[in-house]
């Protein structure tokens, strides 16, 4: 659980409207935390704009990882940013189609988001535009799926154990 | 106690095999001696990946003591071992790691499936889990549970023991034995 921290929340939202303008598509506090989606085009200034800017100062990438939506066949990219001194959390969310789905890298303002891409890509097939070296880091390099896309089976398909009736497959 | 001490407890011998006995001598064929050196002296290597090999640990510990059985010497090195035991979850990526173990090590050689994911792939169902051994492997011996006791763990290498007792010379060089092999893709 977190504070909430409604000044800091609405200087954050200022400043990116004020910088990025319709960019910003939606903010609101979901769980505690501010949630700002951001047009992916757009994604990689807005990083570094939040890393660069002095009175936000997002020095920590926390975590980043895929998102799939079936119903809208849109795949996208959370991103947890923390600021040491404002002792202040927030998320970033971005979009990007399902049929090519790629969206700018993040390696260029937080080095560390290099193995988080690469998680990202192994198991959302999400194309980051501009990384060193997006290759699989956890699947077997074989693997031609993405395994936590929505439309992929739960269970290994190989197996031949078990009674479809019973199991439900 | 002090009565204990003083009595000495005859140290544990095998039954010898089949064979003609006499003053002084013992004969038997060549092939049954070489069986009951093998099983008598099994050598270990532990592939433990997850909770089956802590309960192999209880076995090699001293409440079980699996040394008791002549499986003393672990061996860590696939090349100076004769019994490969799989404890534990192999994920497809550790696939190839333990196809290689298995090349690696000298004939003859033995494999044992500890547990209901080295069988099976038990609960793990899903992409990243092997759906057990056999699949890249041949298995002699498959201990089920969910880890296995220590008592499961003894009773599948005695189980070895009779297999590798009972084993011809030839059985390696036989043509079953290389369809086996190709089946796996080996040689």
């Amino acid at each position: 659980m977190f504070q909430i921290n409604q000044e800091r929340n609405q200087l954050v939202v200022t400043k990116l409207i004020e910088h990025f303008g319709y960019a910003i598509v939606r903010n609101e506090v979901i769980s505690d935390m501010l949630c700002i989606s951001v047009d992916k085009e757009v994604i990689s200034d807005v990083l570094l704009f939040l890393r660069d800017e002095n009175e936000l100062k997002f020095n920590f990438l926390t975590t980043l990882c895929g998102m799939h939506y079936p119903d809208i066949q849109e795949l996208g990219v959370v991103y947890h940013l923390h600021s040491f001194e404002n002792n202040h959390r927030i998320r970033i969310k971005t979009t990007t189609d399902l049929d090519n789905p790629t969206i700018p890298t993040a390696t260029s303002v937080w080095p560390t988001a290099n193995w988080m891409e690469r998680e990202t890509y192994d198991f959302y097939g999400i194309i980051f535009e501009g990384h060193p070296n997006l290759v699989r880091i956890l699947n077997m390099d074989e693997m031609t799926d993405f395994p936590m896309r929505k439309d992929f089976p739960l269970e290994d398909q190989t197996r031949e154990d078990k009674d479809d009736s019973m199991f439900g497959r | 106690m002090s009565e204990n001490r003083n009595t000495r407890i005859p140290p544990t011998v095998t039954e010898p095999p089949e064979g003609i006995s006499g003053q002084g001598f013992f004969a038997t064929s060549f092939e049954k001696a070489v069986g009951l050196a093998r099983k008598n002296s099994l050598w270990p290597l532990p592939f433990a990946t997850s909770c089956c090999g802590i309960e192999f640990m209880a076995t090699m510990g001293a409440n079980y003591d699996l040394a008791r059985f002549g499986s003393e010497r672990l061996s860590f090195s696939p090349r100076q071992s004769d019994l490969l035991m799989v404890m534990g979850t192999v994920a497809k990526k550790m696939g190839p790691v333990l196809r290689e173990i298995y090349i690696q090590m000298a004939e003859p050689k033995w494999v044992i499936a500890v547990g209901a994911c080295a069988a099976s792939g038990g609960i793990f169902d899903t992409y990243s889990v092997l759906q057990g051994i056999d699949r890249i492997i041949p298995v002699d011996v498959y201990v089920p549970g969910c880890p296995p006791r220590p008592e499961q763990i003894i009773d599948g290498i005695i189980k070895i023991q009779e297999l590798a007792g009972n084993e011809s010379l030839r059985r390696r060089n036989s043509q079953g034995y290389e369809d086996l092999m190709k089946k796996y893709n080996m040689e």
